[in-house]
């Protein structure tokens, strides 16, 4: 808050904040506005906002039209292993790095930093070959693999910041009062970490959840593939798409990750800014 | 626990940065790190040395001939490679055009949400639906809004009397703009939450001390605001340039790289490459010089920054 703003500076300052809402939500209504209206209407050439007849039919027909089902267990299975693997493995490195300083964890937080500006195809196609040797190509177990260490430098970037927020007196305290470190660990750091290791699960499973790269080139056959690999078979050839199961299904896909983003956005920026800020 | 208990000394005297103590501590860390250590060196770091191996190679897919070392063979070709430029120079226009106007409207939005408005919490609301969508989705309702007849853009057009609707993503002039539209307003979420983090750690009272003192709007964000934010805005603007650089989903769904070509950013071309015709080391090859590239740019642009930066 400015100490003193003019009465015309705010209203200036409503205007922009205004069309800042309209440009961010305006896509996104259209997006649910068609998934709701009826053949005839998206074939209309003045479309309207409102759907005049609104239908589930587009639902109905996304469904017979694609396996959506069976693509968004394949999603939520791999989604679901990424995050717990990649938060499971990444928590007590993270520990380290945050509390002792050494080569390892100064070569850690570089490959943090480098794995970020890497192109994916230069990771992709030796990938594609280690798990092609392995008969993991076409498999949830080969993609959950790449999704975990793909996870992994933001989940560690952002356990970092969580621990380095946890109090180092309070684990001397503890030290003090004569438990080991690994009790100290149990008792002590993980009751505190835990939102934050939470969180960050969540945010690998959101990351994950909405991934399309690695899937599309790693998984073959529509029974194996994941949502977002899925939803593009809609994308008839050369856009002669069916408008509206397009939208359905695309809606649907946007919900998992949309809910559970509400629920962690805060702790995400907290954490974001925790690593950003320390290190 | 023993082992661990020396940990804990070594830490509770030790300054920050110390020494490890002794191989009862390098034991005890060890066995933390490990479980992340080896993916990340086996299906990461590994992986990228061989991905870079692979350029040096004549590496295809499904061929029986085993693959031979071809020294810079795959260079020299990508040197002559006029599409691979061409696409390059896409993925430069594109990474500038989503980059700069994305920060610049998520400045203004982070600064209106470091207000006192009303309607914040909406606009908070609102910013995160970007981010939280999967980019094929982000790419297939903008499809929608630019759907030539059943699209509301054009509808909107229409009913403001500005021409009679196009097809935008298949016009060659108007692609690459349509396209970089998108990437602002899916990349524009994080921006905005980055800067108004980086704001809210300004202090309060400097900017009141400022006001005191009579600075107006503009000069307390100059001489108070910026300077604060500069390490957190350089910081995402680099990131989100290689991001934007390496950005694949959205504009495969978009435009698949079309029309001719006009929106075909490197890293589609290079999947094309790999997967479609199997040339996994021209691939390779593509995918080093671009990190080449774009870590020289980068270099030049950090160097310039904070060599010439007043903070600090």
């Amino acid at each position: 808050m400015s100490p003193r703003t003019s009465g015309t500076t705010r209203a200036g300052q409503y205007a922009a904040l205004l069309c800042y809402l309209v440009f961010l939500a305006f896509p996104f209504l259209w997006l649910i506005s068609t998934a709701f209206k009826p053949a005839p209407e998206l074939g209309s050439l003045h479309p309207t906002w409102i759907p005049e007849h609104p239908t589930l039919d587009n639902f109905r027909q996304a469904f017979d039209e694609q396996p959506l089902l069976r693509a968004a267990a394949n999603s939520l299975i791999a989604a679901l292993s990424a995050g717990v693997i990649a938060v499971v493995i990444a928590t007590p490195m993270a520990y380290v790095m945050a509390r002792h300083r050494s080569r390892l964890s100064t070569a850690a937080t570089g490959w943090v930093v480098v794995s970020q500006a890497f192109p994916f195809v230069l990771l992709i196609i030796p990938l594609f070959l280690v798990l092609k040797q392995l008969h993991l190509i076409n498999t949830l177990w080969g993609l959950i693999m790449v999704y975990v260490v793909w996870a992994l430098p933001f989940a560690l970037w952002m356990l970092v910041g969580y621990v380095r927020a946890v109090p180092r007196e309070l684990e001397e305290a503890a030290a003090v009062d004569g438990a080991g470190r690994l009790r100290t660990l149990v008792s002590v750091t993980a009751p505190l970490l835990a939102p934050g290791i939470v969180a960050t699960a969540l945010f690998a499973f959101i990351t994950a959840w909405n991934e399309f790269f690695f899937a599309l080139v790693l998984l073959k056959t529509p029974e194996k593939q994941t949502l977002p690999v899925v939803l593009t078979h809609f994308l008839g050839a050369e856009g002669a798409s069916d408008l509206g199961p397009l939208a359905a299904a695309a809606f649907l896909a946007t919900l998992p990750s949309l809910v559970l983003f509400a629920v962690i956005q805060r702790r995400i920026t907290g954490g974001m800014l925790a690593g950003a800020v320390k290190s | 626990m023993t082992l661990a208990s020396a940990t804990v000394q070594s830490g509770r005297h030790g300054p920050p940065g110390g020494p490890p103590r002794g191989p009862a501590r390098n034991a005890g860390t060890w066995f933390l790190v490990l479980p992340a250590l080896i993916p990340i060196l086996v299906l990461s770091v590994g992986p990228l040395l061989y991905g870079i191996a692979l350029a040096f190679t004549d590496s295809q897919s499904g061929r029986t001939r085993s693959t031979q070392w071809v020294g810079t063979l795959n260079f020299q070709d990508l040197l002559h490679d006029g599409l691979f430029w061409e696409s390059f120079r896409i993925g430069l226009v594109w990474a500038v055009g989503v980059t700069v106007p994305q920060f610049v409207l998520a400045l203004g939005l982070a600064l209106l949400l470091n207000e006192n408005l009303r309607m914040r919490w909406l606009a908070r609301a609102l910013a995160i639906i970007p981010w939280a969508m999967p980019e094929v989705v982000v790419g297939i309702m903008w499809r929608l809004v630019y759907n030539p007849d059943a699209g509301i853009l054009n509808e909107t057009l229409r009913d403001l009397g500005l021409g009679d609707g196009r097809d935008w993503l298949t016009g060659l002039a108007t692609a690459l703009p349509a396209v970089i539209l998108v990437g602002v307003w899916a990349g524009m979420p994080q921006t905005t939450v980055a800067l108004l983090a980086g704001l809210q750690n300004t202090p309060r009272e400097l900017h009141e001390a400022a006001a005191l003192d009579g600075a107006g709007a503009w000069r307390r964000f100059r001489t108070v605001t910026w300077p604060a934010l500069k390490p957190v805005a350089l910081s995402i603007t680099a990131l989100n340039f290689i991001w934007n650089f390496n950005s694949f989903a959205l504009v495969y769904v978009l435009t698949n790289g079309g029309p001719g070509g006009r929106t075909r950013l490197p890293m589609l071309f290079a999947y094309e490459e790999a997967f479609r015709y199997g040339q996994f080391g021209y691939a390779a090859a593509m995918g080093c010089v671009m990190v080449a590239v774009i870590s020289v740019i980068l270099a030049v642009y950090l160097a310039g920054r904070l060599g010439g930066g007043d903070d600090r």
